[in-house]
């Protein structure tokens, strides 16, 4: 899962994609997880790094990540996504 | 640097709920650092604001409608041009650049009056009337569409379409019809406007996307910045937008110029689906009334325009700012009844 490179994120939490115009906001852990994404961190370096900071088991965690990046990918935020026709 | 001083006439004054772009042309220009720019605004009607705009446009003319023919229109050219010497002429509307374009040649060689406008083949080719063949020809992706003249040939549109479909008019104005019934309706709505004949699209989903470009005439892009709209008023008109990093319409808007030599400013209206398809849904052969934006992400349009009809060479903007807005606002304007009364009596202000 990698995000999109011109994907633009501000600390404010704001995100703005430049090939559709769309912008988000998102709370500050899930802006931490986009950009470790953006970092292109593994899902397991992601899961360690939150569990360290924040008060959440693995497998909580690990569910709640997979509906954020399954939202992201929905919101074509995610490289793959986007088809790239030439 | 001194910047080179030029009279410039500008119509589409028309700065209402849908928008002609003379006053964003205007503002652009009053803005260029190449030229310093005395503006005379053509109007058509006493009542469009820029008439009244007293910082943009320093003196205004009425011009006679386009249905009047070009002859009235040459005549009061050449009234206006005696008296304030017209450089440059940017004419913005698509119903009045048939007779600007067949007038180009008269008005250089007797007036001295230079334009940038498209030829009459381009101008005719990209009609939305035309606009399957021309993506045929170009290699661009267009909703399928076909001429119609009649309601009577309505009921026989289920053969070639499935409903809902876009029902177009061949200048302004488009609506969905859902049923054959609104399909008549529609017809006779925009055919009382805009005449014959009337074009029937295939409806295309998807996100509607824009560039406004402008063309050197050999084939090369000289600027473009694609937009989407983030506001859209009841109209359709953009209410507010945002510029875009999409190389995608970039490459088709290089594709397109490449192909058919563009010659001038030009707005490509594209729907890009949620399969990342591009459909290009027309070709309107002027600057967008959302031309600013492009001012305002570092690519003055209409200065580029004007540089052009003098011959001088341009250079083809490299850039453009991502993710600026454009958010549009209506503004009463106090205008004294003497003002009114002049433009309505004498043909100026």
């Amino acid at each position: 899962m990698k995000i999109k490179r011109n994907v633009a994120l501000s600390d404010s939490g704001f995100v703005f994609d430049p090939s559709t115009g769309d912008s988000y906001s998102t709370n500050p852990i899930g802006l931490e997880i986009i950009k470790m994404l953006k970092e292109e961190k593994t899902p397991q370096e992601i899961k360690a790094a939150i569990v360290k900071l924040y008060m959440i088991d693995e497998v909580s965690f690990e569910k709640d990540y997979f509906d954020f990046v399954e939202m992201l990918s929905k919101i074509k935020l995610t490289e793959n996504d986007e088809k790239k026709k030439d | 640097m001194k910047r080179k001083k030029i009279n410039v006439a500008v119509t589409g004054l028309n700065a209402i709920d849908s928008p002609g772009p003379g006053v964003p042309v205007i503002r652009a220009l009053k803005e260029s650092k190449l030229y310093d720019v005395r503006i005379i605004g053509l109007s058509y009607e006493t009542l469009e604001p820029g008439i009244y705009m007293h910082d943009l446009v320093d003196k205004t003319y009425q011009i006679p409608f386009p249905s009047t023919g070009k002859a009235a229109l040459l005549t009061r050219l050449k009234y206006i041009h005696e008296k304030e010497k017209i450089d440059v002429l940017i004419p913005n509307f698509d119903a009045e650049l048939y007779n600007f374009i067949t007038l180009a040649d008269t008005l250089k060689k007797e007036m001295k009056i230079k334009t940038f406008l498209p030829t009459l083949e381009q101008f005719e080719e990209r009609h939305k009337a035309n606009l399957s063949e021309y993506g045929r020809k170009h290699g661009i992706k267009v909703p399928y569409g076909k001429m119609i003249f009649s309601t009577a040939e309505i009921p026989a549109l289920k053969d070639e379409f499935t409903y809902p479909l876009v029902v177009k008019g061949k200048f302004y104005d488009a609506s969905i019809a859902y049923t054959p019934e609104q399909a008549a309706t529609y017809f006779n709505k925009i055919s009382a406007k805009w005449g014959l004949p009337i074009i029937i699209q295939e409806m295309v989903y998807g996100q509607e996307v824009n560039v406004t470009a402008i063309g050197d005439g050999k084939g090369n892009v000289i600027g473009a910045v694609p937009m989407r709209k983030q506001y859209i008023t009841d109209k359709g008109k953009a209410w507010s937008g945002i510029s875009l990093d999409d190389k995608n319409l970039l490459d088709m808007t290089k594709k397109l110029f490449k192909g058919c030599k563009w010659r001038g400013g030009m707005e490509l209206e594209i729907i890009k689906t949620n399969e990342g398809d591009y459909y290009l849904l027309e070709i309107n052969p002027r600057f967008p009334a959302w031309v600013y934006l492009a001012v305002g992400c570092g690519q003055n349009h209409p200065e580029a325009l004007v540089s052009l009809a003098l011959g001088e060479d341009v250079k083809p903007f490299k850039k453009y700012d991502v993710g600026k807005l454009f958010v549009r606002y209506s503004y009463d304007l106090i205008v004294e009844l003497e003002e009114f009364e002049k433009i309505s009596t004498l043909g100026e202000l």
